[in-house]
């Protein structure tokens, strides 16, 4: 049985080389800065779905059930917003990315230290001015801002605007560090092409990040003067174009969604390897559809505006563009499943995770083909179906990818192992409850059932029903999760250096790793995750007695 | 002499120096895509309202506008010859290039606002504001609001850049600098070159579009 | 078939021509996601029970997919992909392009109602009607913000952006009443903003339309039992409010609102958009329902709908009946106001 409770005598790794609440605050460490920023986004995921929850409560019946329509509105603005800017475009990438890419690339840290601490201190910043729009009040525009709305509402628009512009620049910041870090940080041995899938991921996320967010942050600008000044760009009474603030809009947050859903295509790749024992299939496809995805997701934004007033052609170029988008990720999960072809499988946690995440990613990526035809769309736009078909890549895709990778590197960051079979379990209540939540609301865009919606009619109430009983699944499963995991940081078997006897390039270095991240640099001359010799360097499961 | 300072994650000196350009790039691009918006935004309403725009650059004050090219571009000038005196360990030498492009930053400052102030008294201000005409034609009023939009972010990071110049000029006369090691001069320095080079696309977009 | 795999998917029935070519390739589409999905999910559970780790530590075959099978797996979905945007763009672009017989309505949006109107005849409010069988084609703009007029049965919507109008164009199939919900967030009564399309036989629509050209006329000769005998006319206004859609602009206990509260209206002195006041007495009252842009008071905007012709006289009065009943009770020291005498001149 291993050993639990109090440690062994154990080299001082990262967690205790100093315990003051300086040291963490103040931390230059990677690996210290990648912790800070989980607990942050797992407290804003639970805000978030606090919010989600209450607004299923209130779909439960046609008119009022707890809330006005004004809180209403309000409320799903704040769940969109928090879980868009605090929860999935931070989540892989400032925890998972920041405490493995310099480990993966054989370094001592990321390339600028100092800003990665800044981009927490900013993205604390920006969160603290999104809370405080919530206490007066929040704004009711919906996470899109539409003008002239927007520019119009008496809500509490100004303090969003601002918070979101601030947590932009944390996200700007931290890609620009990765994509100096792998540009020029790499161990010896390691090129381009052995690179571990999981940086190729944050790399190609830190590129968008770095590309897309400045847009983002000038149109909410204008949104803001505009609010306060009266300068008539996006307000049609003024001269204006409305139409050009959803370009300007979307610009950003069509790549935006791939910065929620490529990192956790990378724990994807690093889970569906280390539990098959395999390599993948094809390393390069992944990368080159990776690249694919960063560089055409720039020139689709365009599909959120086929019923907007854009004109044939655009929505031709747009949607065959989409099209094209979509085809790099179905060759990854064409990838990912051919990778388990004789492999060596066990179904653990992150393996639920992972079956979960391709289904669910099949089912999203394939919903978003059918509503880039246009014809569909001009059915399904501003309905269910869309929620639906988002959901599933962001709830069924992009949070099991985090989950998944938080139960993988759980041991690899506290040194601790979770009770397995519990997640096993819990994993699976949360595909049900999933599956509960988002399936009906696909046949309620189906039915014509429009998003935003407070009051709604009658025809649509039972499906609105099952939604709100798999919501609660949904989020009772995730209570479970945290429980378990906490519980663990604490009371759980103290890991051995490799518990999933994975030949990824983390796992070569102690777990927990030391301050600098390495006793001494290891031998990469195998690429990672070949499982195919005995005399692949890596660290073994020790048998325990 | 200062000695190169290797910061301890780094394993060269020659990957720090890599890695502070690059980042250095990957920053400017990410200027240039907040720019870009307003680029955009510039071209839709052109093409929305050709003649208006015409009309509208009636109110741009060329000489000052051409003025300050002027003063911009010397400036650069004056941040290559601050790079390539430290580059030949001519420290004070380098301050005073830096103090000098900064002088001229502030020139351009200047000049833009008694520009805005000249722009205030007729009457040609963005969006409500404008009361140059009792019934103003919509396009025009959008090329003075994307003007001051413009040309104000500009302001706003000629301001940042005159600072971070600042910064360097007081640390290479305190002799922070030799040929080795000038990272900050010549990282300060592509700021400042950016920072011209927006204004080298907004000028004749806004000052040249009505011929003589 | 197709009705059976309309009622699985849970799809409102097909009102328009659009709908049933929609909706074949949505089953395609549907259809093909399920079948891949049942084979990835196979194949992947076959993998997971033939390939289980039997011991740890165990070694595996470096395996390389190869480049003929991933040309297969890019090539087959792309080609897929490519074909069913061929289909639905050749939908999309056909839903846009209206007939040149297409007859034209007007549809303006506003917080939070649907005003249509005929080039050469009637308008009205909230109701869409459209003879079954010829195409319509949709002219859409609104007032504010932007909404989207959404029709379910038809499978289609369209925004309605200020500043520019929209197009799109339907055929309603069979005589019936469609939903019409708004499809683009729009504020507070967003989710009430709903109206629909009535589709008439053409005979119906015909007759429709004379009787709504005569109508004016008609309800101006109105004859008092419009009312029901012995009515109470604050009861008939208040009903009259809430069914011809004033409670939506209009509050009666105080409330601020897109238009002046009626809690003290009557009798009240307003200022004016324009400058100058008005007393809101019945004139101005009647005033403001028949042509609300002549009169507006300050603060706020023009936005109120004529209700000429669709308001019989009755109505009218009853409506400032009811106003006349909003009053709260209290008593206030109004200065008083004594006249002022000049010197005398000579």
């Amino acid at each position: 049985m291993a050993p639990s409770g109090p440690e062994l005598a154990k080299p001082r790794d990262y967690l205790r080389e100093e315990t003051t609440l300086w040291s963490w605050l103040a931390t230059k460490d990677h690996k210290r800065i990648g912790v800070l920023f989980l607990a942050a986004v797992i407290f804003f995921f639970f805000l978030g779905g606090l919010f989600a929850l209450l607004l299923r409560v209130e779909l439960l019946t046609p008119q009022r059930t707890i809330m006005s329509a004004g809180m209403y509105n309000r409320m799903f603005t704040l769940h969109g917003i928090t879980m868009v800017w605090l929860f999935l475009i931070p989540a892989i990438p400032t925890t998972f990315g920041n405490f493995l890419l310099p480990i993966m690339l054989g370094a001592k840290d990321v390339a600028f230290p100092r800003l990665n601490l800044a981009s927490f201190w900013i993205f604390v910043l920006g969160a603290a001015f999104l809370l405080w729009a919530m206490f007066t009040g929040g704004a009711d525009t919906g996470w899109t801002f539409y003008t002239p709305y927007s520019l119009n509402t008496q809500s509490s628009v100004l303090p969003v605007l601002i918070g979101i512009f601030v947590v932009g620049f944390s996200s700007i910041l931290t890609g620009l560090n990765f994509i100096v870090t792998v540009h020029t940080m790499r161990a010896p041995g390691i090129t381009w092409m052995k690179m571990p899938i999981f940086v190729w991921t944050i790399y190609g996320t830190s590129i968008i990040q770095v590309l897309a967010t400045p847009v983002l942050g000038l149109v909410l600008l204008l949104v803001a003067v505009e609010r306060v000044g009266g300068l008539g760009i996006f307000d049609p009474a003024r001269g204006g174009d409305p139409v050009l603030f959803q370009h300007l809009f979307w610009f950003y947050s069509h790549p935006a969604v791939y910065i929620m859903v490529l990192p956790a295509m990378g724990v994807i790749s690093e889970t569906v390897c280390a539990f098959s024992r395999k390599n993948l299939s094809s390393y390069r496809m992944v990368v080159y559809s990776t690249l694919g995805i960063a560089f055409v997701g720039f020139f689709t934004w365009g599909h959120h505006m086929f019923t907007a007033g854009q004109s044939t052609f655009d929505a031709g170029a747009f949607g065959v563009l989409s099209m094209l988008v979509a085809i790099f990720t179905a060759i990854k999960i064409f990838t990912w499943t051919s990778t388990l072809y004789q492999g060596s499988i066990v179904v653990t946690g992150p393996f639920v995770y992972l079956s979960g995440f391709l289904f669910f990613l099949m089912f999203g990526g394939m919903t978003g083909v059918a509503l880039a035809t246009t014809a569909l769309d001009l059915h399904w736009h501003d309905t269910y179906f869309v929620v639906a078909h988002f959901h599933f890549i962001m709830v069924g895709a992009s949070i099991m990818g985090f989950l998944g990778g938080l139960h993988y590197w759980f041991p690899k960051m506290f040194g601790r192992t979770y009770p397995e079979g519990i997640a096993i379990g819990t994993a699976v209540l949360i595909v049900f409850g999933f599956i509960a939540t988002f399936l009906p609301q696909f046949l309620l865009g189906n039915m014509g059932m429009p998003r935003r919606y407070y009051d709604y009619p009658e025809h649509f109430q039972s499906l609105h029903v099952a939604s709100t009983a798999g919501a609660s699944l949904l989020g009772f499963g995730f209570l479970i999760i945290f429980g378990y995991l906490a519980w663990s940081l604490r009371y759980g078997p103290v890991a051995t250096q490799n518990p999933w006897d994975s030949r990824g390039y983390e796992w070569m270095t102690e777990t927990p790793p030391p301050k600098h991240n390495f006793h001494e640099v290891p031998d990469y001359t195998h690429p990672p995750h070949d499982y195919s010799a005995p005399d692949v360097p890596h660290i073994p499961e020790v048998e325990h007695a | 002499m200062p000695e190169a300072r290797l910061a301890e994650h780094f394993a060269t000196m020659d990957a720090q120096r890599r890695a502070g350009q690059l980042g250095m790039w990957v920053f400017l691009a990410t200027e240039v895509l907040l720019f870009g918006g307003l680029f955009a935004g510039y071209a839709a309403f052109r093409f929305a309202y050709p003649a208006d725009f015409l009309e509208g650059a009636h109110h741009m004050k060329v000489m000052i506008g051409t003025a300050n090219t002027y003063v911009l571009i010397t400036s650069s000038l004056f941040v290559v010859l601050a790079t390539h005196s430290i580059k030949h360990d001519r420290s004070w030498t380098c301050a005073g290039f830096l103090l000098l492009a900064m002088l001229l930053g502030f020139v351009f400052l200047g000049l833009k606002f008694y520009e805005y102030y000249e722009h205030a008294q007729e009457g040609a201000l963005p969006g409500v504001w404008y009361h140059v005409e009792t019934v103003p034609r919509p396009g025009v009023i959008v090329f003075m609001t994307l003007y001051y939009l413009m040309t104000g972010l500009h302001a706003i990071h000629m301001t940042v850049a005159i600072s971070v110049l600042g910064v360097v000029a007081y640390r290479a006369a305190g002799n922070a600098f030799d040929r080795e090691y000038h990272a900050p001069v010549e990282l300060g320095g592509m700021y400042w070159h950016l920072v011209d080079v927006i204004w080298i696309f907004l000028y004749p977009l806004f000052y040249l579009i009505v011929p003589k | 078939m197709n009705d059976l795999l309309r009622r699985l998917l849970f799809l409102p029935e097909q009102g328009s021509t659009f709908a049933g070519r929609v909706d074949r390739l949505h089953y395609w589409i549907i259809g093909i996601t399920f079948l891949v999905a049942a084979i990835i999910f196979f194949v992947g559970l076959t993998f997971v029970i033939r390939y289980r780790r039997r011991k740890a530590g165990e070694h595996t075959r470096k395996f390389e997919v190869k480049p003929g099978l991933e040309a297969i797996f890019v090539g087959v979905p792309l080609a897929t992909f490519l074909l069913w945007f061929f289909i639905g763009f050749q939908d999309y672009v056909w839903v846009q392009t209206p007939p040149e017989d297409a007859m034209d309505v007007y549809v303006t949006a506003k917080q939070w109602m649907w005003k249509f109107a005929y080039p050469d005849g009637p308008s009205a409010v909230n109701t869409l009607r459209v003879p079954v069988g010829k195409p319509v084609r949709l002219l859409i703009t609104s007032r504010d913000v932007i909404h989207s007029f959404f029709v379910p049965a038809f499978r289609m919507k369209q925004d309605a952006v200020p500043g520019r109008y929209s197009q799109i164009w339907f055929q309603a199939e069979r005589a019936g009443t469609y939903e019409v919900l708004c499809a683009e967030y729009c504020g507070l009564q967003h989710s009430n903003m709903r109206a629909e399309v009535v589709a008439l036989e053409p005979a119906d629509f015909q007759a429709w339309v004379q009787e709504q050209r005569r109508g004016v006329a008609t309800l101006q000769d109105a004859p008092p039992s419009v009312l029901p005998a012995g009515a109470n006319l604050r009861e008939v206004g208040e009903r009259v409010a809430a069914e011809e859609g004033c409670l939506k602009c209009h509050s009666v206990d105080g409330t601020p609102h897109i238009g002046p509260t009626w809690l003290d209206l009557y009798g009240r002195t307003e200022k004016l958009l324009t400058g100058g006041t008005v007393v809101a007495d019945e004139a101005y009252l009647t005033e403001s329902m028949m042509d609300p842009q002549a009169k507006v008071v300050a603060g706020f905007n023009p936005v109120m709908p004529s209700y000429f012709g669709k308001l019989a006289p009755a109505q009218t009065a009853a409506l400032i009946e009811f106003i006349k009943t909003l009053r709260t009770e209290r008593l206030e020291k109004t200065p008083s106001q004594e006249p002022v005498y000049g010197p005398l001149r000579p």
